[in-house]
């Protein structure tokens, strides 16, 4: 029971780094309709940002405040430089442009940062634990992933239901050539969400180079899993896309944690141990492919808001 | 028609003579370095000019391309391993799996379009990819030595890497046949129309999704071909065969070379890789020039100038290659 409370928390933490992930993808996706394959190198330079600057400031919460802003900019500089020219392109531009724009920042990244990869070093009231039941005891700095991320995501809720941003955001999402129409500075919104979607992913590379460690490449991955996230939640919903991250994050977490000893019941012990690993990493894929199956625009559509 | 002298024809006549004379020039200069070279760059054209016939042709971009080169490739070296090395059960196996995997893959994904479409044959790549990674009878994340070729009795060697690069040409040759005649039939006109239009194909009567099924099938096997020969020429199987960056690899070869044509992958191919292997020595020879140093250690960096490239492709010569032949007869 202790054993299945925490990696309930690892999936939930799991998850809400997918949403800080999925949050800037689905929005780019919804507004801009644009498939950005990059946005795992955001990902990888706010965890590569974060690392440097709190080594120049010294100070955790600076170096984290000093990222998010840069990787902000970062976003910014990436869509007014490329990403709007490939607005109203074929999904297969997208793909290929945004695929050369990986291996530009990996390399980029190799030649500031050097090939190995860098440690995010926790101050000692994070690198702590926290008894959260009597007797039970958790990582702060896990827990913290999931107060911030939680925060960030009620924070997003309340500016996209409850600002004229928010509003614009929204509108953009069903009709983009409505809100342009309609006379909003639709450049300026895009360069704006496109930045807030970049510096969210920033936030969850940071969170994650602590727990792992700054490497090239470390978007890639969980930019598929962040995929998967927004295919199964609906594309363009935010909603959904919170939805699908944490069920992604804990199926994919629980899993791994019991599927081998649940395999064990059912096959002999070395069947199930070749087979659970390979079944626990396919899980979430397989769990899209049923999803795309029944429903092939996702759970929550967002145009059906 | 115009003449048969355009100066696109004229490029694949002369590329097609380059590429059949090629193992007499490496074997001239001694250069074994370049025949490996072009083997590889020959496979992967295959690879390739298949996944175009859907891509280009069809219109359907799978992002999972590279799941049958690998699976192709494992068939050989599983049965390699378990102590069959026959070309004769290994290749025919080879192929029929590529195509159930293709068949099943596809009946799943064609329900699907768009963005869609792209991510879940990325996700059904990716799940076959972490089924080799867990393969540790095999090798698992490290991957499986083959230590003897596909054995075709006193037929064919292919340990003779000359022998075997003409085997890989022909092959490639005559995927490039078989796609044309594809691309030029009744069948090759309804995946087209499908493109365009698929409604109003489906409403004068063709049930497309059979079609596009049958089409993908057929892209998914050839594929599987080229991973049953990249196998062999590396004697080497692993998970990195079907990485998602592989799938992405085949779709730059078949954008560079340019999707409207069936021999632009070709090309694609060839400049990509030989792009690979250049663009070190260029930066080099760039740096020398500006500072006057051989500038080894910029060498690594190529890829800070492919990236761009892709990009600047995308944005500004969408018809790759082919396209920039076929505009130099308007010019």
């Amino acid at each position: 029971m202790l054993l299945f409370l925490e990696q309930f928390l690892n999936g939930l933490q799991l998850g809400l780094l997918l949403f800080l992930l999925a949050a800037g993808l689905t929005l780019v996706f919804g507004i801009m309709d644009l498939v950005n394959l990059a946005h795992g190198s955001l990902y990888m330079l706010g965890a590569y940002f974060a690392a440097t600057f709190t080594g120049v400031t010294g100070s955790f919460l600076g170096g984290v405040v000093l990222a998010l802003a840069a990787t902000l900019l970062t976003g910014m500089a990436i869509e007014v430089v490329a990403m709007r020219r490939l607005y109203g392109r074929d999904h297969l531009d997208h793909v290929l442009g945004t695929f050369g724009l990986i291996l530009f920042f990996n390399e980029l990244v190799r030649l500031i940062w050097g090939p190995a990869g860098m440690n995010l070093t926790l101050p000692p009231w994070l690198n702590t634990a926290v008894q959260i039941l009597p007797g039970v005891h958790y990582s702060m700095y896990r827990l913290s992933i999931i107060i911030v991320a939680l925060a960030v995501a009620a924070l997003l809720y309340l500016v996209i239901m409850r600002t004229r941003v928010g509003m614009l955001i929204r509108a953009g999402a069903s009709n983009r050539e409505m809100i342009g129409a309609l006379g909003i500075n639709i450049k300026l919104l895009y360069t704006f969400v496109f930045g807030v979607g970049a510096a969210l992913a920033g936030l969850a590379g940071l969170m994650q180079a602590a727990i792992l460690t700054a490497q090239i490449g470390m978007g890639e991955n969980i930019l598929i899993l962040a995929f998967v996230v927004i295919i199964i939640g609906g594309i363009g919903s935010i909603r959904g896309a919170f939805v699908a991250s944490i069920f992604v994050g804990l199926i994919d977490t629980i899993g791994r944690a019991f599927l081998p000893d649940l395999l064990k019941a059912v096959l002999s012990p070395a069947a199930a141990s070749t087979v659970a690993p390979a079944l626990s990493s396919m899980l979430i894929y397989l769990i899209m492919a049923v999803v795309l199956v029944v429903r092939p625009a996702g759970l929550f559509p967002a145009t059906g808001r | 028609m115009t003449g048969p002298l355009t100066p696109r024809n004229v490029a694949v006549a002369a590329l097609v003579a380059f590429l059949i004379l090629l193992p007499i020039y490496a074997h001239a200069v001694g250069n074994l370095f370049l025949l490996s070279l072009f083997t590889r760059i020959v496979i992967l054209a295959m690879a390739a000019v298949s996944l175009n016939l859907i891509m280009g042709f069809g219109g359907m971009v799978s992002f999972g391309h590279a799941a049958y080169v690998g699976i192709g490739g494992y068939v050989v070296g599983i049965l390699a391993h378990e102590g069959v090395p026959s070309g004769f059960v290994q290749w025919p196996l080879a192929l029929l799996l590529s195509a159930l995997f293709a068949l099943g893959i596809g009946a799943l994904s064609l329900r699907t379009r768009g963005v869609y479409f792209i991510m879940i044959t990325l996700a059904f790549a990716q799940m076959i990819y972490y089924v080799a990674v867990a393969l540790d009878r095999y090798g698992g994340d490290d991957g499986l030595t083959i230590y003897r070729r596909s054995q075709f009795a006193a037929l064919l060697d292919l340990s003779n890497k000359t022998f075997f690069y003409y085997l890989c040409l022909a092959f490639l040759l005559a995927t490039v046949y078989v796609v044309w005649r594809i691309v030029n039939s009744r069948f090759g006109l309804v995946i087209q129309g499908a493109r365009s239009n698929d409604r109003r194909m489906h409403a004068i009567g063709f049930a497309t999704f059979r079609y596009k099924l049958a089409c993908f099938v057929v892209s998914g096997t050839i594929c599987g071909l080229a991973g049953v020969l990249e196998a062999n020429r590396t004697d080497f199987i692993s998970p990195a065969m079907m990485h998602w960056t592989r799938s992405g690899d085949l779709i730059v070869m078949a954008v560079l070379g340019g999707m409207g044509s069936v021999f632009g992958p070709v090309l694609g191919a060839i400049a990509l890789l030989v792009l690979e292997e250049a663009l070190p020595f260029l930066i080099g020879a760039a740096g020398h020039v500006v500072t006057g140093r051989d500038l080894v250690a910029a060498r690594e960096y190529w890829q800070l100038i492919l990236g761009p490239m892709l990009l600047l492709i995308v944005l500004y010569a969408r018809g790759g290659i082919d396209g920039l032949l076929a505009s130099l007869r308007r010019a």
